[in-house]
């Protein structure tokens, strides 16, 4: 290894060493300061507002748990809560899973994997403001998928979730996955593509099936990825606006609003600007709770690993 | 897969059928991901007579390009009818230098992370990955108020910082799990030969860098050419970003609606992330195989 | 000639043509959300006459869910104590915007035009915070009308109908014809819509004016309230079930194209029309709204004028206020917009017949009290209690709720929202 600096070494060590104390500290001062600042400040700012009764603009009348109770008693938020549930384990599985299962397709010296990856990959490229209205369209009875393959002979073929209360908020699922199960699968290809080639050997040695050797070796070995992709999934999951508001408006009726719309709702468009921050406050309160256990459940692994 | 395990199983007729099988199920998800893009590809290139009498999905009667000549230079957005030309490079604008500083201090900040770990960094890397779940809506006034005090409302470098900021939890995550990978020894090594903290970052980290840079640039790019909710609240008139006007173009509220043009817009409105995707795409993917996905 | 000189007679002529200009002219920021097509031409004209009087014109144009994203806009930027000079704003929001005490005076130049003379009292009211001019209005849209296909109901052996019974018997006959009765569009705006006419109709200005402007929950819980509710149970038997998400200009091509009979929507849909090449009279007609033909529910969009320091900001916002109330612009505008003047007393000359019967309707319930600000359109309650309504109505169109419960809920869910 080459030396890298020419510094004298006696005299300015004591410097040095003061400097590099400091010095990573330092470096990481105004990362700390924006999150202090923008990310909690700015939390402990909505967290104060849900107290008041602010309506049109911030107005610091405290009426302690007022907005909360007007919360717990809204139908429309419990059907936003539940959705989120349902929308956020189907999207987060449904993209691990077709992720995962065309990473392992594409793994396998596929010729033209390059164009195929590409075409997986797109859609996280787009806004969904872009694509949203073609869903629309897609999805919707009389316009799209349904029709077309009614037209092709198949007349009882019935598609209607866009339309159907019920169903709505599974559209939202369906574009979802659109989006994002492309990068998950990139990131699973590349996890892939870093396994250490001598196990594999191993266990072919040994006369393990194709099958048995992804299942039991490849895949556990993977949970870092995993890991990636759920934090990376749920919090598109969570922060999932555009989507809905393109595709249904929440509708039909408000069957498949979710917490990050009813809060711009309420806080905005309707000027109630406490109990949209009382909204947001419950929900972010409910994804920490959450995401705490698992993130130092993951962490504290890697630390012992 | 590596090569040896393929030359491993034999070409019977098994075998075929698993690769019949395996493009098969390939293409057909090739449709799905295709679908959406189709139909606006298609729309883009109908007349508005076509769209009116047709049905939405289906086979243009004629193929026109002024959807496209009007989408770029002279579709009417507000009062201003020079279609989305401006708006492009106000967005470029906003995105090359929120994008290269997000991620050098992304950059430095996973160095950091990862090599010069002291008392309470862990922590501060979780509450900073924790930081990133809230929801952009709920930080929308107290931004704007703290903007307003730094005399920074509706500029384009109040607009710049804020995707600084909002990017850093995502770019230190990149490179920290990047760097990670890195063994200490060498770092170790370099701090006895008596190199400092930026000589390390400098001579022996940012050279093996590349394939992560390029992860966060395409994924920092993607997100901030793409957003909306910051463009529309911290930009002026001016300043504002193509998403903002693909959404004025395509929003009227009680005016006509010209969905060949909107299509076209949204289109060019896409293209410079798409080109991202297609050229760096497989950077993207040795970017993610050089480690940065481990933990 | 001296340098010294020459540099003291430039600086002169530099600090005289400053102050000439600031003097003279200044520059608005306009927030709004007219930002395509006709919409757009309408702006531009305002745009034109003041520049013609030397002021500038700075634009902040963000579309969306009908003012929504503007909205956001708007108060993200009057928090952060850098507003626009004038904003596009209606109805109470326009009171509540006068709480904050942010808005400018615009009583000078009203009496110098006397606004009040050539404002309806009930469009005035709106336009003023304690008793004083904070908004100049631009147009009056109608919100009451139903768009028909003669062709439709000729094949169907239908008649247009003017009560809700006929409309019954219409619609079963053009639904035995095989076509749809009515062209729905299952947004809440929309569905809203449709309840505030049904509303105006069955229980009268009176009922209306307790229930939906003052939103009186004995009103809203009220056994016509019930009545109300069992008519638009009956009329959504006639939409066909794709409509929920769809577009109200996807609804009016339907009955463009003879897929449906009629649609119940404001004015603009008239655009939709002419944009085909349809022909008034022969290709479509429009209706009042059954049972409302002696109502008019309106919709006035208005700017609001935020207080300004500059000098040349103030007298370009009151150079605004005016050219907005003159007849030019009023003309000009509402022509490209397919709304009329809300300035009384305009020639009826260049609009079109739809248009004229709006003119004469206007002034005609003007008179007789039975002109009503439109609730679904922001003009009638505080946008909290609006969503709280649209909540019920939405829920009980996409749902088998009852009347009773619908009536109930309402009533509920708006002492909610206060």
């Amino acid at each position: 290894m080459t030396s890298l600096v020419h510094t004298p070494t006696a005299r300015k060590k004591s410097l040095f060493d003061h400097l590099e104390i400091f010095l990573p500290k330092l470096v990481l001062a105004p990362t700390f300061i924006a999150g202090i600042i923008f990310v909690y400040g700015f939390i402990l700012w909505t967290a104060v507002l849900s107290f008041t009764k602010s309506r049109l603009l911030p107005k610091y009348e405290f009426v302690g748990l007022y907005q909360y109770v007007k919360l717990f008693t809204n139908d429309r938020w419990w059907v936003a809560s539940k959705n989120l549930l349902v929308f956020g384990f189907l999207f987060v599985v449904i993209c691990i899973v077709l992720g995962l299962l065309l990473a392992i397709l594409l793994d396998q010296r596929i010729r033209i994997e390059g164009a195929i990856r590409t075409i997986y990959l797109y859609p996280m490229a787009l806004s969904f403001i872009v694509t949203g209205t073609a869903w629309k369209w897609i999805l919707n009875p009389s316009l799209g998928l349904e029709r077309l393959v009614r037209q092709l002979g198949f007349e009882n073929f019935s598609f209607d979730w866009l339309v159907n209360a019920d169903m709505s908020i599974y559209t939202v699922v369906i574009a979802g996955v659109w989006q994002s199960s492309g990068f998950v699968m990139a990131l699973f290809l590349a996890g892939l593509r870093g396994i250490d080639d001598a196990i594999i050997k191993a266990a072919q040695v040994d006369g393990a099936s194709l099958p048995r050797i992804y299942w039991r070796i490849i895949i556990p070995s993977m949970r870092p990825v995993f890991f990636s992709a759920v934090i990376i999934l749920s919090h598109i999951a969570i922060k999932s606006f555009d989507l809905v508001m393109v595709l249904t408006r929440g509708g039909p009726g408000y069957s498949s609003d979710l917490p990050a719309t009813f809060m711009y709702a309420f806080a905005f468009t309707r000027s109630r600007l406490a109990f949209g921050a009382a909204s947001a406050m419950v929900m972010f309160g409910a994804v920490m709770a959450i995401i705490i256990p698992y993130l130092y459940s993951e962490l504290r692994v890697k630390r012992n690993e | 897969m590596n090569d040896q395990m393929i030359q491993a199983v034999p070409n019977t007729p098994g075998v075929i059928a698993g690769r019949i099988f395996i493009y098969g199920l390939l293409i057909l998800m090739t449709f799905y991901f295709l679908l959406p893009l189709i139909v606006m590809v298609l729309t883009s290139l109908k007349t508005m007579d076509d769209i009116r009498s047709g049905n939405l999905i289906s086979w243009p009667t004629e193929f026109t390009l002024d959807a496209w000549k009007a989408a770029w230079g002279s579709a009417c957005i507000a009062v201003e009818c020079n279609g989305v030309k401006t708006y492009f490079w106000n967005s470029v604008k906003i995105a090359v230098p929120a994008v290269s500083i997000s991620t050098i201090i992304g950059a430095v900040n996973g160095y950091v992370f990862s090599k010069w770990k002291f008392w309470g960094s862990e922590v501060f890397f979780t509450f900073l990955l924790l930081g990133c779940f809230i929801p952009f809506q709920a930080i929308l006034l107290p931004m704007a108020q703290t903007l307003g005090k730094l005399g920074l409302s509706q500029s384009l470098a109040g607009l710049i910082l804020v995707h600084i900021i909002y990017g850093l939890a995502f770019t230190t995550l990149f490179f920290r799990n990047y760097y990670v990978s890195i063994p200490d020894e060498l770092v170790k090594a370099a701090r006895i030969d008596g190199a400092g903290f930026f000589r390390i970052f400098w001579k022996i980290l940012l050279p093996v860098s590349t394939p992560i840079f390029v992860v966060c640039v395409i994924w920092q790019t993607t997100q901030i050419w793409n957003d909306f909710l910051f463009g529309v609240v911290f930009s002026a008139g001016g300043n504002q970003p193509i998403t903002v006007a693909l959404n004025n173009l395509v929003n009227t509220s009680t005016g006509v609606k010209e969905y060949n043009v909107d299509m076209a817009a949204a289109i060019i409105a896409a293209t410079p992330t798409l080109l991202v995707y297609i050229i760096a795409g497989k950077y993207f993917l040795r970017g993610l195989t050089a480690g940065s996905v481990k933990g | 000639m001296n340098p010294k000189l020459l540099r003291n007679i430039l600086a002169i002529c530099l600090a005289v043509g400053m102050l000439a200009s600031s003097a003279i002219a200044g520059e608005v920021e306009v927030l709004h959300w007219w930002t395509s097509g006709g919409e757009a031409k309408s702006v531009a004209v305002l745009k034109d006459l003041l520049e013609k009087e030397g002021h500038t014109w700075k634009d902040m144009a963000v579309a969306g869910g009908a003012g929504a994203n503007a909205m956001t806009v708007l108060k993200s930027r009057a928090v952060s104590g850098n507003p626009p000079t004038a904003a596009q704003v209606k109805g109470p929001q326009i009171q509540q915007w006068g709480d904050e005490g942010v808005l400018t005076n615009l009583d000078d130049v009203a009496m110098a035009a006397n606004w009040d003379k050539l404002l309806p009292k009930v469009v005035a009211d709106v336009m003023k915070y304690k008793g004083r001019y904070v908004a100049v209005p631009v147009n009056v849209h109608k919100i009451n009308w139903m768009w028909a296909n003669p062709e439709v109901f000729k094949k169907s052996g239908a008649k247009i109908p003017t009560t809700w019974a006929e409309f019954e018997t219409a619609a079963k006959k053009i639904q035995a014809a095989g076509f749809i009765p009515v062209g729905w569009g299952g947004q809440n705006w929309q569905e809203a819509t449709v309840w505030e006419s049904i509303v105006l109709g069955i229980g009268g200005s009176d009922f209306y004016k307790k229930a939906l402007i003052e939103a009186d929950p004995e009103a809203l819980g009220s056994a016509t309230m019930v009545k109300c509710f069992d008519t638009l149970r009956m009329v959504l038997q006639y939409i066909d079930k794709d409509a929920p998400g769809r577009d109200w200009n996807l609804a009016t091509s339907m009955v463009i194209q003879g897929k449906a009979g009629m649609q119940f929507m404001g004015d603009w849909a008239k655009g939709e029309f002419k944009a085909a090449g349809k022909k008034f009279g022969t290709d479509y007609i429009a209706m009042p709204v059954p049972e409302t033909s002696n109502g008019y529910l309106f919709n006035v969009d208005s700017f609001i004028m935020f207080n300004v320091k500059d000098a040349g900001a103030k007298k370009a916002q009151k150079a605004m206020a005016r050219l907005i109330m003159e007849p030019k612009f009023q003309e000009v505008f509402n022509i490209n917009k397919g709304s009329i003047p809300c300035r009384l007393g305009m020639s009826r000359n260049p609009f079109d017949f739809p248009a004229i019967y709006s003119f004469d309707t206007f002034e005609a319930t003007a008179a007789s009290g039975a002109l009503l600000p439109s609730m679904a359109h922001e003009m009638a309650v505080f946008p909290a209690i609006r969503g709280a309504m649209f909540d019920v109505v939405t829920n009980f169109c996409n749902s088998s709720m009852t009347s009773q419960k619908a009536a109930e809920n309402l009533a509920a869910e708006v002492k909610n929202a206060i």
